[in-house]
């Protein structure tokens, strides 16, 4: 089949690049845009790794292709940093709460996570725990990850969060 | 995991999209949020030639109040639905529904209108529409026509749309006032139901006045469960004709044996889904 040009705005960037319609999003950003911190789990829909933020929800990039993507504002973990180059509070608490082990949940939690902390900026653990109910995560069991997030949040008011890392 | 090669179309309007639908064949296949698809093509399980996205079609997104009944554009996302105050309000049995499938991500992309056109039995929304007694708008070359969700399921992907027919709305009667639950479960977020039982009803001087059973996935279509329903209009939900009604209800179920446990577990937990669902109807009845 012929490749078809796509652009999309990709952490503020605007990139353009050729792309078969079978094409998975999450094979675009990372094999042709060498994008490669968003992760690839089961590619069935349900382990959340390929979370991204598309045009102001958070998508799991590999139930979507690249073309249905074109004009797309797109953040990925590659873009969450600030702009000095020191981490962003979410990465921030997720390193000081160990939010993770292994790692490769990681980007996509962050990304939902960030897309929750805008939607409601103090969420109860309840919400948490449901906002995050599309990633899987098999090391840390869930109770760190949702620390970070209550951490960040905090800290993203201007508040302190008490509770230690379990 | 990568789908069959296919070729993507991008129509504007819903016209240029039958008429692509006419003129590349059986082969060519509509996408709305794709959250049932895309994980067919990528098994390949489905291999259509060509995608044919609704993505761009813009009078398919509209939620509004017409006639006593809402008409939901076929490319309103379960998010959107969520969000929607008009639903919440007049349709709240939908709300219930849709915060039980699948997670957020899936949520934000996957539509009411694939849910309920595609013809998967695991789908929550088809059984809901059927109990609400909902119809589908669908257009195609011969123009526009109603199918009503109870007559629109024939057998798992198999429904009543005719070849180049595309679902574009769906008309909701409003339940305001009246008891309404959805009752699902799952062994985890993100799987389709075990079983699952959808409840509208009424009272009036403490009796059921009118009743509407939908069952999910314990079968290879959603279930209209028509005489469990009528067995209990003029009771009191008293524990014997409850459980009456409930064998009705289950006496109807087909469900498969799969990972979700073997029929006879699955058919119970049917009825068991349906005696909370008409508890819990009942006691939101006005």
């Amino acid at each position: 089949m012929p490749k078809i040009n796509v652009t999309m705005i990709v952490n503020g960037e605007e990139v353009s690049g050729l792309a078969e319609p079978r094409t998975l999003l999450v094979h675009y950003l990372r094999e042709t845009l060498n994008l490669t911190g968003t992760h690839i789990g089961c590619e069935t829909s349900h382990c959340g790794a390929c979370t991204i933020d598309l045009d102001g929800v958070s998508v799991k990039s590999c139930t979507r292709f690249a073309v249905q993507a074109e004009g797309a504002h797109i953040r990925t973990i590659e873009g969450m940093a600030n702009a000095d180059g020191t981490l962003h509070q979410l990465q921030e608490s997720f390193r000081q709460m160990h939010g993770l082990q292994c790692g490769y949940c990681t980007p996509g939690m962050i990304l939902r996570a960030w897309r929750l902390l805008q939607e409601n900026p103090r969420p109860s653990e309840d919400e948490i725990r449901h906002g995050i109910a599309g990633n899987l995560c098999r090391c840390t069991g869930y109770q760190n990850i949702v620390k970070s997030i209550q951490h960040a949040a905090a800290a993203l008011n201007g508040e302190t969060f008490a509770e230690a890392a379990q | 995991m990568i789908p069959g090669a296919f070729e993507y179309h991008r129509p504007k309007t819903l016209g240029d999209a039958i008429s692509m639908l006419a003129s590349l064949g059986e082969d060519a296949r509509p996408l709305a949020g794709g959250h049932s698809l895309i994980p067919l093509m990528k098994q390949r399980l489905s291999a259509p030639s060509h995608l044919i996205d609704l993505a761009g079609v813009s009078d398919l997104t509209a939620i509004r109040e017409e006639n006593g009944a809402l008409v939901i554009g076929a490319m309103v996302t379960q998010r959107a639905l969520l969000a929607s105050a008009l639903v919440q309000v007049k349709a709240p049995l939908l709300i219930e529904a849709a915060l039980q499938i699948a997670d957020p991500q899936i949520r934000a992309l996957g539509t009411l209108g694939g849910n309920v056109a595609n013809g998967d039995p695991g789908n929550d929304m088809p059984a809901v529409m059927m109990c609400l007694d909902a119809s589908y708008v669908v257009q195609g070359p011969k123009g526009e026509r109603q199918i009503k969700a109870r007559d629109f399921y024939r057998g798992a992907y198999d429904t009543a749309l005719a070849a180049g027919e595309i679902l574009t709305a769906i008309h909701v009667p409003i339940t305001a006032g009246q008891g309404t639950a959805y009752e699902k479960l799952k062994r985890k977020i993100g799987d389709y139901a075990v079983a699952a039982a959808a409840v509208v009803l009424t009272m009036a001087n403490g009796k059921v006045a009118t009743c509407s059973i939908g069952l999910t996935n314990v079968a290879p279509t959603p279930l209209w469960a028509k005489d469990a329903a009528a067995m209990l209009v003029g009771t009191t939900l008293d524990a014997a004709s409850v459980k009456n009604a409930v064998a009705a209800a289950e006496a109807i179920t087909d469900p498969a044996s799969d990972g979700r446990g073997p029929p006879d577990y699955r058919r119970k937990m049917a009825g068991i889904m349906l005696t909370r669902a008409l508890a819990r109807a009942a006691s939101r009845a006005a």
